[in-house]
């Protein structure tokens, strides 16, 4: 399912969407930044609450769909702006990590 | 002894202690490198995870220095050497959930003490050599596949 259709249904607000069309796999949360290089798929959403530049890096070096940042947290411009350089697809979702996680889960295993 | 192999690209990227804003800054463009050389994914991630474990270890915790990125015909190497203070015990540093990382570190989601490990997991070579009071010295090998075979 694209990263696009996603965002759609369940109310993502897109930051910086250089690759709409981003087929999304799966997801993972966390907020340890080993744990994510650790165990992030390609393809997947990342879920969390970390929202400074290194969190850019990150996503991109695991090639993850794109961010989610969970509980209507906002980044900085600086991180909007290296997410457009770098193009990693930014999102921010309303609802906690945990409400983001189940519907992502049922959207891509429905 | 590892026959040598002809040097494909050597870069060298000086990394500065604390430098939280560009941190991830070189292993973005390792990875570039890596992708312009034609690398398969497989290798450009493991590169890259290596390469970002080591330099935010750099960047948190010496007093700075540089990665070297080796690419060969049958491996990539990134080399990681500072300027201290040292790591005392590697055994320990070494182990997952091991950390040294203050409170301001641990709330950026760093520090889970995987560092090192997921340099290990990532690499096919790894070795940590470290004198107390002077400098770290890492060296990541990935390997490339056997050729002639």
């Amino acid at each position: 399912m694209q990263i696009r259709e996603i965002a759609a249904d369940i109310g993502l607000e897109a930051l910086a969407v250089a690759d709409p069309g981003r087929e999304v796999a799966g997801g993972y949360c966390s907020d340890l930044l080993s744990d994510v290089l650790a165990h992030t798929q390609p393809g997947d959403l990342w879920i969390t609450h970390q929202r400074h530049l290194n969190v850019v890096a990150v996503g991109k070096l695991r090639d993850v769909a794109g961010i989610v940042f969970a509980r209507g947290l906002r980044p900085s411009p600086e991180v909007v702006a290296r997410a457009d350089a770098e193009q990693v697809n930014l999102l921010i979702s309303s609802d906690p990590a945990f409400v983001v996680a189940g519907k992502l889960y049922s959207l891509l295993h429905r | 002894m590892t026959p040598r192999t002809p040097l494909v690209l050597k870069r060298i990227y000086p990394v500065i202690s604390r430098d939280l804003e560009q941190a991830g800054v070189v292993s973005t463009a390792v990875r570039r490198e890596l992708l312009g050389l034609g690398m398969s994914p497989d290798v450009v991630r493991r590169a890259s995870v290596v390469c970002f474990e080591g330099e935010m270890n750099m960047v948190l915790y010496t007093r700075g220095g540089r990665i070297i990125l080796l690419v060969k015909e049958d491996r990539v190497e990134v080399l990681f050497s500072d300027h201290g203070p040292g790591i005392a015990d590697i055994d320990l540093a070494s182990q997952p959930g091991y950390s040294t990382a203050p409170d301001w570190a641990r709330e950026l989601g760093f520090g889970a003490g995987l560092g090192i490990h997921n340099m290990q997991q990532n690499s096919d070579l790894f070795k940590i050599r470290s004198r107390v009071g002077e400098a770290t010295v890492v060296r990541a090998t990935i390997l490339l596949g056997i050729p002639f075979f």
